[in-house]
């Protein structure tokens, strides 16, 4: 899932500290598994928000809402007969949500509520780890599952680089190196084979690096 | 035991300090608190085994809200003893009602109450 981090109230205030009715819009998806923009935390940031505008001796409307998501169309439009009361909307999706609401009510700022960090996974409670960067070619089958992308800090395809120590990348002890992984776990799988075989040149042209993507699916659209 | 501890605390019970949530706390000052505080179970002792943990990360939490929005952190307060601990109790009511006279009434609280007066009337 996308991760993403709550960002500081104090930034938010700044945000929307000349607003007289603010909007704070939640997402049940990604962002309330990672405990940064569900329902309990658009409720926090409203209780925070209100409490600090009263303090200002301001009277503030702050409402809540949480979507199923912000990334479709059809769950922003359950908030076309109400969008436009609200000065200013406070968005706790990951970025996508927040654009996305942000081009549908075009003539509202949408401010954001939180940090959008990585594709990761829920390590344990309360730890979220990277493990995928969106590269396009997913090389997963021919490194036992472990993604040499996103964990390895060269993303080098053909083995670990001389840095890699006593299992762990040279950049910070506390990174394993990813080819380490990968070899531990085909060793696990008995296909160390297909260790041996030499990667093809990566189509790197399906990453970022070639600018904004899209994934266009003709035998869907009507 | 036949204590008595200050009139200012009202005791709104729980099975489990850590049924309350960031947002009871919260609530509470929006509404006008001019403090909040959770006695829950000594640690190691808590009868749900993590309830007085989470509570007290929940507290710290709302500390640092409250600092963030221009209220003192130090208005909300966790505080740990066993249930039997009668006089432990009163002290740390005591306690609480001393450091909340010193830094005086909710700066929010004359807002909420006229509010609700002007409600009342509408």
């Amino acid at each position: 899932m996308i991760v993403a981090n709550k960002k500081p109230v104090g930034e938010i205030i700044e945000y929307v500290k000349d607003c007289n009715k603010i909007l704070v819009l939640g997402c049940n998806e990604c962002v309330t598994v990672c405990e940064a923009g569900g329902k309990k935390e658009v409720g926090v940031l409203a209780s925070a928000l209100r409490i600090y505008f009263a303090n200002q001796g301001k009277d503030v409307a702050i409402a809540e809402r949480t979507l199923e998501r912000q990334c479709d169309h059809e769950y922003l439009e359950e908030i076309r007969d109400i969008a436009d009361q609200y000065d200013a909307v406070v968005s706790l999706a990951c970025g996508v949500g927040i654009q996305f609401t942000a081009e549908k009510y075009h003539s509202i700022p949408v401010y954001p509520g939180v940090n959008t960090c990585f594709m990761g996974a829920t390590e344990q409670r309360g730890l979220w780890v990277e493990r995928c960067q969106a590269c396009g070619t997913c090389v997963l089958a021919y490194t036992g599952g472990i993604c040499p992308i996103s964990r390895c800090a060269k993303r080098i395809l053909n083995g670990p680089c001389g840095g890699s120590s006593k299992g762990s990348c040279e950049i910070n002890k506390e990174i394993p190196c990813a080819w380490q992984l990968i070899i531990d776990r085909l060793k696990a799988l008995d296909r160390l084979d297909l260790y041996e075989k030499l990667f093809q040149i990566k189509d790197w042209s399906t990453d970022r690096a070639g600018g904004p993507r899209k994934v266009k699916r003709e035998d869907v659209q009507i | 035991m036949r204590l008595t501890y200050p009139s200012s605390v009202k005791i709104v019970r729980v099975p489990c300090s850590g049924k309350v949530d960031v947002q009871h706390l919260l609530r509470a000052f929006e509404k006008g608190a001019d403090g909040v505080y959770i006695v829950g179970c000594k640690e190691g002792e808590c009868h749900y085994k993590y309830g007085n943990f989470r509570a007290r990360k929940r507290v710290e939490q709302v500390q640092k809200i409250l600092s963030d929005v221009g209220l003192e952190g130090e208005r909300v307060q966790m505080y740990n003893l066993s249930s039997s601990d009668g006089p432990l109790f009163v002290k740390y009511a005591a306690e609480m009602d001393e450091r909340i006279r010193k830094l005086g009434p909710n700066p929010i609280k004359a807002r909420v109450k006229a509010k609700t007066r002007n409600q009342q009337a509408a």
